[in-house]
């Protein structure tokens, strides 16, 4: 059985890492890489690259960080930000990406999810999902950085997601992002019970026990987390600790 | 110091062969692309790798003609070591969409996973990290390229299909999956094989492609 991953989510506004609050409202954090090394030598067990601007062939772009990460940091690597089309991708997967999430092409023209599947497979498909809240138990899907309403139900295009073959879904609460207030667990029980596929949270960790509530109580299969690292409120080792005392099965640092 | 051993990588335009390259010259390495049949024929050690669908990859090797060089240079008792999807291509065949032939040099066969139990946190596709286990009939792991591994040692999987050896003895370890034992690596001879992804899995994963770069023996 595989364990419960931890993500870093490092949002690129190349060549630095940022930060912001609802996807907005950025702040300069530094040098991608040394965050992606420091991360990796303390057992993080996958990256996810976010290029806020998505930027995907301009100068300094996510696909020279990705590049640079891949020289050396051995773990999973996805990219996520500007990825329009199958000939994205590929140039995504060649930098050293092993896999990409879409949202923002994906909603405009779903069947781009499938022509990448096709292309690549789904194990490299992940279809980000960003949620408000729009009423009791209703969720919107929305894309842009969170900035743009799609009109469609967050559940519902999940779901058609997984069908059209994303491989994944990363799950991010526009709501909670960067709030560090914890995830939005009622749409995580939902979409979990309702895909087959392993469910990555994200959006809203506070603290250790947020991470262990999505995953326990929400049902996540990952969780990516981003200010609770880069701030060093909690260390990886301090949130694994959390999560395998609660009976969670994780990759033990080296 | 000895020049950089060449490792020659086969390209048939499936997967991220940018990683394996740089983990192949991490652990000392020199790493050399190819789709050329007479430069994989003639390499002195050799990675197979592959993701996506297994019958997509075989029409990709078929058509570059890799197939034969592929047979052609494990014959000769060089290192050859499948990742992935390039370990499933080395049975002989998969079930996956439909039969289809694999290269034969492990005899056995390629299925799906068994299905997780409902309401098994457990999912197909098995992603993530899974800690390894010895295969009970399989070879010593310190004389393979595992013996830089330890049990428990997590590495990073990603797939929906596995090895189903014929033979026990050709299984170097298995995970558990759904309650079984599953197939994580396979050796036979001069040929190994990754389910998983050592040029994903840390320092365990670079571990093993040392092994492979460094150790294992180059006969001819």
């Amino acid at each position: 059985m595989a364990t419960t991953r931890l993500i870093a989510r490092l949002d690129v506004k190349a060549p630095n890492l940022v930060k912001g609050i609802h996807l907005e409202g950025l702040r300069v954090m530094g040098d991608p890489q040394a965050f992606a090394r420091r991360y990796f030598a303390e057992g993080i067990d996958e990256i996810l690259y976010v290029d806020i601007v998505a930027s995907l062939y301009g100068r300094n772009n996510i696909l020279d960080v990705v590049r640079h990460a891949a020289e050396d940091v051995f773990i999973p690597l996805t990219v996520a930000g500007g990825l329009r089309s199958v000939d994205d991708v590929r140039s995504a997967l060649r930098a050293g990406a092993d896999k990409v999430a879409i949202n923002t092409a994906a909603v405009a023209d779903p069947e781009l999810i499938r022509r990448v599947a096709e292309a690549f497979g789904s194990q490299c498909v992940v279809v980000e999902v960003q949620t408000k809240k729009i009423g009791p138990d209703r969720w919107e899907a929305y894309t842009d950085n969170g900035r743009e309403r799609s009109r469609l139900d967050a559940l519902e295009w999940a779901q058609r997601a997984v069908e059209l073959g994303a491989g994944e879904l990363l799950v991010t609460s526009v709501d909670r992002e960067g709030t560090r207030k914890g995830f939005e667990l009622d749409f995580l029980r939902r979409v979990t019970a309702a895909v087959g596929v392993p469910v990555i949270a994200c959006g809203g960790a506070g603290d250790a026990a947020d991470v262990q509530r999505a995953v326990v109580d929400g049902g996540a299969d990952a969780v990516a987390v981003a200010s609770i690292l880069h701030y060093g409120t909690c260390s990886i080792g301090a949130i694994k600790s959390h999560l395998a005392q609660s009976g969670v099965l994780v990759r033990s640092a080296a | 110091m000895s020049p950089a051993r060449e490792v020659v990588v086969v390209d048939y335009g499936r997967g991220n062969l940018f990683s394996v390259c740089q983990a192949v010259s991490r652990v000392g390495g020199s790493p050399r692309l190819t789709s050329d049949p007479e430069v994989v024929a003639g390499a002195s050690r050799l990675i197979l790798p592959g993701v996506g669908a297994f019958g997509d990859a075989m029409g990709g090797l078929r058509g570059l003609g890799l197939d034969q060089a592929v047979k052609t240079f494990a014959a000769g008792g060089r290192p050859l070591l499948g990742i992935c999807l390039g370990m499933e291509l080395l049975l002989e065949e998969s079930s996956e969409f439909g039969r289809h032939e694999g290269l034969g040099l492990i005899p056995g066969r390629v299925d799906r996973l068994p299905e997780p139990a409902a309401g098994s946190r457990e999912k197909i596709p098995n992603v993530g990290w899974c800690p390894l286990a010895e295969a009970e009939h399989g070879p010593v792991w310190k004389e393979s390229i595992f013996n830089g591994v330890r049990v428990g040692d997590f590495v990073y999987f990603v797939h929906s299909y596995a090895a189903y050896p014929a033979d026990p003895r050709d299984r170097l370890a298995d995970i558990v999956f759904a309650g079984t034992a599953v197939t994580a690596a396979v050796a036979r001879g001069n040929v190994s094989g990754c389910q998983f992804h050592p040029e994903k899995s840390g320092e365990v994963g670079l571990a093993i492609l040392s092994s492979f770069v460094n150790d294992a023996p180059e006969r001819r």
